[in-house]
């Protein structure tokens, strides 16, 4: 039994499903959510990859790169806003995020 | 089942058992650590695939600085986590459901439509200038690409990065209300008429009218 193109896509599609659950159950811990993010991407960058490996094209991890880099900025900023949000509520519940009654 | 294979299937268990400590875990720095070895494991995978350099990417960048950067912020907030997992378990079945429809749709789909790709195509053989063909370099070709044909989507990543770095600084600086610096710009903007002011006044001064110099004496 060889491997496939379809048992990589596979595990970046199991893990993408355990993040979306993730979100689920973590609804209310910011950190957990943020974390679950990142699964995704890296499921999405899974993809990618297993894609340009096996079509022989380069392009693909090209575009890894760069979802990478907008992966960190976003996680940077997202832990800041989180160390902000923590200071001013002494709390990371999503819950307590009303103030703009949204 | 060759070592490859065998490698692929070990690297994805711990993947998967990794990634679903990360959402169960109840202490966060768990989280963290487990979210570590979910990464370290996807670069094990990322190697298999003869993507080389993104996996050591991956390590240095992403367990080298960004988990780290969590796993500091984690360490310093101090989560009253009990707040944070009431009713934890609640949505747990709709949740199962929807992540098992997920992955079960998927895979099949994925495992019906691209089984048939099994072997992984050989890269464009680069050849140099005397002809010769060049021993392939993911390194090599990838640091090509970016440099050439992506060379202003690098320069935006890099604006976007620098972006970041001052956003995350701008809103986590505090400032100390009771030091007491000179604030430099201030001192740079003062100027002479600011400081000085001329007045002009009369010599002498008028001298009251002698009537109500008197009422005053009176009313003393």
């Amino acid at each position: 039994m060889t491997l496939t193109l379809g048992h990589y896509l596979t595990l970046g599609a199991m893990l993408f499903a355990i993040a979306v659950v993730g979100i689920f159950l973590n609804r209310k811990n910011l950190i957990v959510l943020l974390m679950a993010i990142e699964l995704m991407l890296l499921a999405v960058n899974m993809n990618f990859v297993a894609f340009s490996s096996y079509l022989g094209d380069m392009h693909g991890q090209v575009f890894v790169f760069f979802i990478l880099t907008v992966a960190a900025a976003e996680s940077a900023i997202g832990l800041a806003i989180l160390v902000l949000l923590f200071r001013n509520k002494t709390s990371i519940n999503a819950e307590d995020l009303n103030t703009l009654k949204g | 089942m060759d070592a490859k294979t065998g490698f692929f299937y070990l690297f994805s268990v711990v993947l998967l058992f990794a990634a679903f400590r990360v959402i169960t875990a109840r202490n966060p720095v768990h989280a963290v650590l487990n979210l570590i070895l979910a990464f370290s494991q996807a670069a094990g995978i990322w190697l298999l695939l003869k993507a080389e350099f993104l996996g050591i990417t991956l390590v240095l960048v992403y367990l080298g600085a960004v988990m780290v950067l969590f796993l500091f912020v984690v360490m310093m907030l101090d989560i009253r986590i009990d707040t944070v997992r009431q009713g934890f378990w609640k949505h747990f079945p709709l949740a199962a459901l929807v992540g098992a429809i997920i992955a079960f749709e998927m895979a099949l789909v994925l495992m019906g439509g691209f089984r048939g790709i099994d072997e992984p195509k050989a890269m464009t053989a680069v050849v140099d200038a005397a002809g010769q063909a060049v021993p392939y370099s993911n390194t090599k070709v990838l640091g090509k690409l970016l440099y050439t044909q992506y060379l202003y989507p690098v320069e935006i990543a890099a604006v976007i990065l620098l972006v970041a770095m001052v956003a995350a600084i701008a809103l986590t600086l505090r400032k100390r209300k009771d030091t007491k610096t000179v604030e430099a710009a201030m001192q740079l903007r003062a100027r002479a008429q600011d400081r000085v002011e001329l007045v002009k006044m009369a010599v002498t001064r008028k001298a009251e009218p002698v009537a109500a110099a008197e009422a005053e004496e009176k009313k003393a």
